[in-house]
């Protein structure tokens, strides 16, 4: 991937992301995929990429915090935006560790997941959702319906993913009671 | 006391990195890798009359291109049949290339490697290929009439005929009081990872070796195929699967064409070469599996008790069979279920047709023999007026008929001798937790709503954890950490968890402590592979017996430095210490360092050991005879035969009389598979399996065209299902412990799958009230079934659809 072959139909592009909270500046083909740049370009092999054509959204992440399918999305179409990938769901404590999103915690508390290929698409499309939602009010099934019902996952039958989304949820819940 | 681990929801180790982006999967390997892409067929069977490459070599960035023409040794030869068998009298494969004539869409033509796939992409467009076309097989039933050959020298298409029997059935038909015979069709699905496959490459020149990392089930297998032809002595290869995003039998396979000409290209190039598979590739150049036709006749009783069962199945095996004919012979001698059959008699004709290949997937040929079944089931049950789980009861093997022998040779060459179980058991619970005595008032109010309610079930047994055997290491280090590595590799099932579970049990240390490595051939290299339920049962018992050795090992010098007997001692956190004396103790990773001889004081444990070596015999060697250093442990489990699980599902189904739309509304599972080593794990086996029965039984097939194109080669047209389409489900367990193995396992992986169409198909009769011979069923051929004269279909249920396969 470190080779730039180029011919007239694709030339080059630099681009500005602020990529899991940090400036990055890259310099891509402009017929790369969003997918294809964050995983040989920025090295962020945590987006996996399952159909290439924006079906099984095992390659969703955030552009300014709303999911996106990254194999539907020039990587020259984020210039300037913010990029969440699942290595940015995580938010440093005050050791020098990282303390995971209630719902990746959800996700090993009640094996949602299996192989963990689909995993990170689901993970950055339940964060996004959880956030964005009241975390004081209790989860509807209709609710973790929706956040489950986009992404593909051939090992798990979903019904561990849903009870982490619950158990994200309530998670989040008591946090903000506090 | 140790805390116990052995039957724990221990959570899982794998999760750490997979919920943070840190796996390591095929595709995150090598980023400095070339790309290899490769050029398919877009004809199901023709003669390659040119292959024109003249315009892809001015592509910037090109590097290689292959064609059949620069395969050289071993490399030009066919690809190797697996499995053969004396039945499989056809048997056909294809070329890591093609040469001359393609058999399927899909198959690989050309390989091209450029500095990255789009590259590679750029110059796959520039390739001519001329192609002649030929006559097209799609479907059994075109295989079987044989106007076509798919392979000129196999006129009738049959690639081999598999037969058994364990008496006469004609007279035992004839003499019986009642028989009834249908005819019905099982389609197409797939494994469908998530993750497609791939190959990563890298030759040392300076060391003539290569490493080779590929997203298989059988690593050793790919390492021996590799060194065979690219003729590289064994030692020279290693392999390794990396972590793996599902398999579900596809990646049993190898090698494929790819495994061969990824390495062949990296030690050409003198440079890493990278492959990844895409979807549509995964669709038309892996492998399919589950299309048979289906002719039974059974014979049974006033009480419904069945006197003779005869099976005629049609198996398409697609192009090639590299696997040899294990799926239908998994069908022909795991079709009689939990069953008192007198006697039976299976013929299968497999077939080619010109579609990808068939091999197993989830099941493997155990959810057309279980719907074979079920189905003469309910027929018995309705011709005799009897509730269907009546007659189950009535011919189940009872729990003091084990070992149960039923007389037939399964895929592993090895009799189906049921080790044990309790079909009677299950079936009780079955019918608790769906609450089947109580039915009909659902139904009432269901019909009260307008809708149609229906309930099915189905049960199964299936031969779990074939040999011929699986190896395990077990090593102490001087540090205290205990490395455990075993062959057969990962694709999601928690292997390191619950190999850590089961060492940390045995040798008595905290599992933090335990480190597992599966798959990797430079630590273990004798292994089968991960399929047919055989992970836990294979490889579990081996990692626990080589535990068992290191444990030996450990309590005998231990002995020897606290002068005691080895009897009174035992392990416990890591401490090898007098039963019942506190004090009397030396820590395992002590003992680790006093195991060998040579030990420099390198580290605190070095020099903490010293303290317990003794002054030594002058007249003994350092190492005994017969020992060796070190407190490692190898050791194998290599069963007599396979294991049998079991269990029983019911589906309960709600039908829209507008739409004809199928809802399974309740799935209920109860499910044996011996002693559970993690339940959660076994959970979650059963809960994938039943989402991808119940894909297959409503939503997934293989819409192949007459001209043998895949109509719906992407997510987008094949229906896997989503969390909206698979049913919330309720299990219970029980444990039947195998008496063939030391911790009592059966395996758990496929058995979520099996029953899943029979249940459905069961339930949806039960709704409709009409006979359904073909699976799945979609809402169109569900209206068009209730809606026509005939009292039950046939394969020709749903002429709308354009699927060639069924045609």
């Amino acid at each position: 991937m470190r080779s730039r072959a180029m011919s007239a139909v694709h030339t080059e592009r630099t681009i500005t992301v602020v990529l899991n909270g940090v400036p990055r500046e890259a310099t891509v083909p402009v017929r790369w995929l969003l997918s294809d740049a964050l995983r040989h370009e920025f090295g962020l092999t945590g987006t996996h990429v399952g159909c290439e054509h924006g079906v099984c959204g095992s390659c969703t992440v955030l552009v300014d915090g709303e999911p996106t399918r990254s194999c539907l999305v020039l990587a020259v179409q984020v210039d300037g935006r913010q990029v969440t990938t699942v290595e940015g769901l995580s938010r440093p404590d005050h050791q020098g560790g990282q303390v995971l999103h209630p719902i990746q915690e959800a996700f090993r508390e009640c094996h949602a997941l299996q192989c963990g290929f689909c995993t990170p698409g689901f993970l950055t499309t339940i964060a996004a959702g959880l956030d964005a939602r009241d975390a004081s009010v209790e989860i509807t099934d209709e609710e973790v319906d929706e956040l489950v019902g986009g992404n593909l996952c051939r090992c798990t039958g979903y019904a561990n993913i849903k009870k982490a989304c619950r158990y994200a949820a309530a998670s989040m819940r008591e946090q903000a009671a506090r | 006391m140790t805390t116990k681990l052995f039957g724990e929801p221990v959570r899982r180790r794998e999760d750490a990195r997979l919920i943070t982006g840190q796996g390591r999967y095929l595709d995150d390997i090598g980023s400095s890798a070339y790309a290899a892409a490769f050029l398919r067929s877009p004809y199901a069977h023709a003669r390659i009359v040119d292959v024109d490459v003249t315009a892809a070599v001015d592509v910037e960035g090109l590097l290689a291109v292959y064609t059949y023409e620069d395969l050289v040794g071993p490399m030009a030869e066919p690809l190797p049949v697996l499995i053969p068998h004396p039945q499989l009298t056809s048997p056909r494969t294809g070329y890591p290339l093609a040469k001359d004539v393609v058999h399927h869409v899909g198959e690989a033509v050309v390989m091209v490697v450029a500095t990255d796939r789009y590259v590679a992409e750029d110059a796959l467009d520039k390739i001519a290929v001329t192609y002649e076309e030929l006559p097209v097989v799609v479907g059994v039933d075109a295989a079987r009439a044989a106007v076509h050959a798919v392979h000129d020298d196999v006129p009738d298409n049959v690639a081999a005929r598999h037969h058994q029997e364990t008496g006469d059935v004609e007279p035992a038909l004839a003499a019986s009081p009642h028989t009834l015979s249908f005819t019905q069709y099982f389609e197409r699905s797939a494994a469908m990872p998530m993750e497609g496959k791939g190959v990563h490459a890298r030759w040392d020149g300076d060391d003539s070796s290569l490493r080779v990392y590929t997203s298989t089930q059988a690593s050793t297998s790919v390492r021996a195929a590799i060194a065979a032809k690219l003729q590289l002595s064994l030692e020279r290869v290693e392999v390794i699967a990396p972590d793996v995003g599902g398999g579900f039998g596809v990646k049993i396979v190898h090698p494929w064409p790819e495994e061969l000409l990824v390495p062949m290209a990296a030690r050409l190039l003198g440079h890493e070469v990278k492959w990844s598979e895409d979807r549509r590739e995964h669709f038309t150049s892996s492998a399919h599996e589950r299309q048979q036709r289906q002719e039974v006749t059974v014979g049974y009783d006033d009480d419904g008790r069945i006197t003779a069962l005869d099976v005629h199945i049609w198996h398409d095996n697609g192009a090639y069979t590299p696997y040899g004919i294990i799926v239908p012979i998994v069908t022909a001698t795991q079709l009689v279920g939990p069953y008192v059959v007198p006697v039976y008699r299976v013929q299968v004709e497999s077939v080619f047709t010109n579609t990808v290949i068939v091999t197993p997937y989830r099941g493997a040929g155990r959810p057309q023999g279980c719907f074979a079944m079920e189905r003469a089931m309910d027929r018995i049950a309705q011709e005799r007026g009897l509730d269907r789980a009546e007659v189950r009861l009535r011919n189940l093997i009872q729990a003091d008929q084990f070992p149960y022998d039923h007389h037939l040779t399964f895929q592993d060459g090895r009799p189906v001798v049921y080790d044990s179980g309790d079909y009677v058991g299950l079936m009780d619970k079955l019918k608790a937790l769906v609450h089947w005595d109580s039915f009909e008032d659902r139904r009432t109010e269901a019909r009260a709503r307008g809708r149609h309610l229906g309930i099915g079930m189905a049960m199964y047994v299936e031969g779990t954890g074939p040999g011929p055997y699986e190896g395990g290491h077990v090593q102490v280090l001087g540090s205290g950490k205990v490395l455990v590595s075993t062959g057969l590799t990962s694709q999601g099932q928690g292997h390191e968890t619950v190999f850590a579970q089961l060492v940390a049990s045995e040798l008595g240390v905290p599992m933090e402590d335990v480190e597992v490595t599966t798959g990797d051939t430079r630590r273990f290299g004798y292994a089968v592979g991960t399929f047919a339920s055989r992970a836990a049962v294979m490889s579990g018992n081996a990692v626990a017996l080589a535990a068992r050795g290191v444990k030996e090992k450990a309590l005998r010098i231990a002995a020897d430095v606290l002068e005691v007997d080895p009897g009174d001692l035992e392990i416990d956190e890591g401490l090898v210490q007098v039963k019942g004396t506190p004090g009397a103790s030396i820590p395992l990773r002590t003992v680790a360092v006093l195991s060998n001889p040579l030990r420099y004081a390198f580290d605190e444990a070095a020099k903490q050991a010293t303290q317990f070596a003794g002054p030594g015999d002058d007249s003994k060697p350092p190492v005994a005879a017969g020992d060796a250093p070190g407190l490692e442990h190898t050791d194998y489990y290599s069963p007599v035969r396979s294991t049998f699980a079991s269990g029983a599902h019911a589906a309960v189904v709600e039908i829209d009389p507008m739409t004809w739309e199928i809802e399974v509304v309740d799935y209920a599972v109860v499910h044996d598979c011996g002693n559970v080593v993690n339940p959660m794990i076994v959970e979650g086996q059963v809960h994938g399996g039943v989402a991808q029965g119940v894909g297959g039984a409503l939503y997934e097939r293989m819409a192949y065209d007459r001209d043998g194109q895949l109509q719906n080669a992407s997510f987008m047209d094949f229906l896997m299902p989503y969390a909206s389409e698979v049913p919330d489900v309720v299990i219970d367990h029980q444990e039947t412990a195998s008496p063939l193995n030391p911790l009592g396992l059966k395996g758990a992986g496929e058995a979520g799958v099996i029953p899943g169409s029979a249940a459905i198909a069961s339930a949806i009769e039960d709704a409709v009230g009409r006979r359904i011979a073909a699976m799945p069923i979609s809402p169109t051929e569900l209206y068009d079934l209730v809606r026509s004269d005939a009292d039950q279909v046939t394969n020709t249920v749903g002429p709308t659809n354009a699927t060639g396969a069924m045609a």
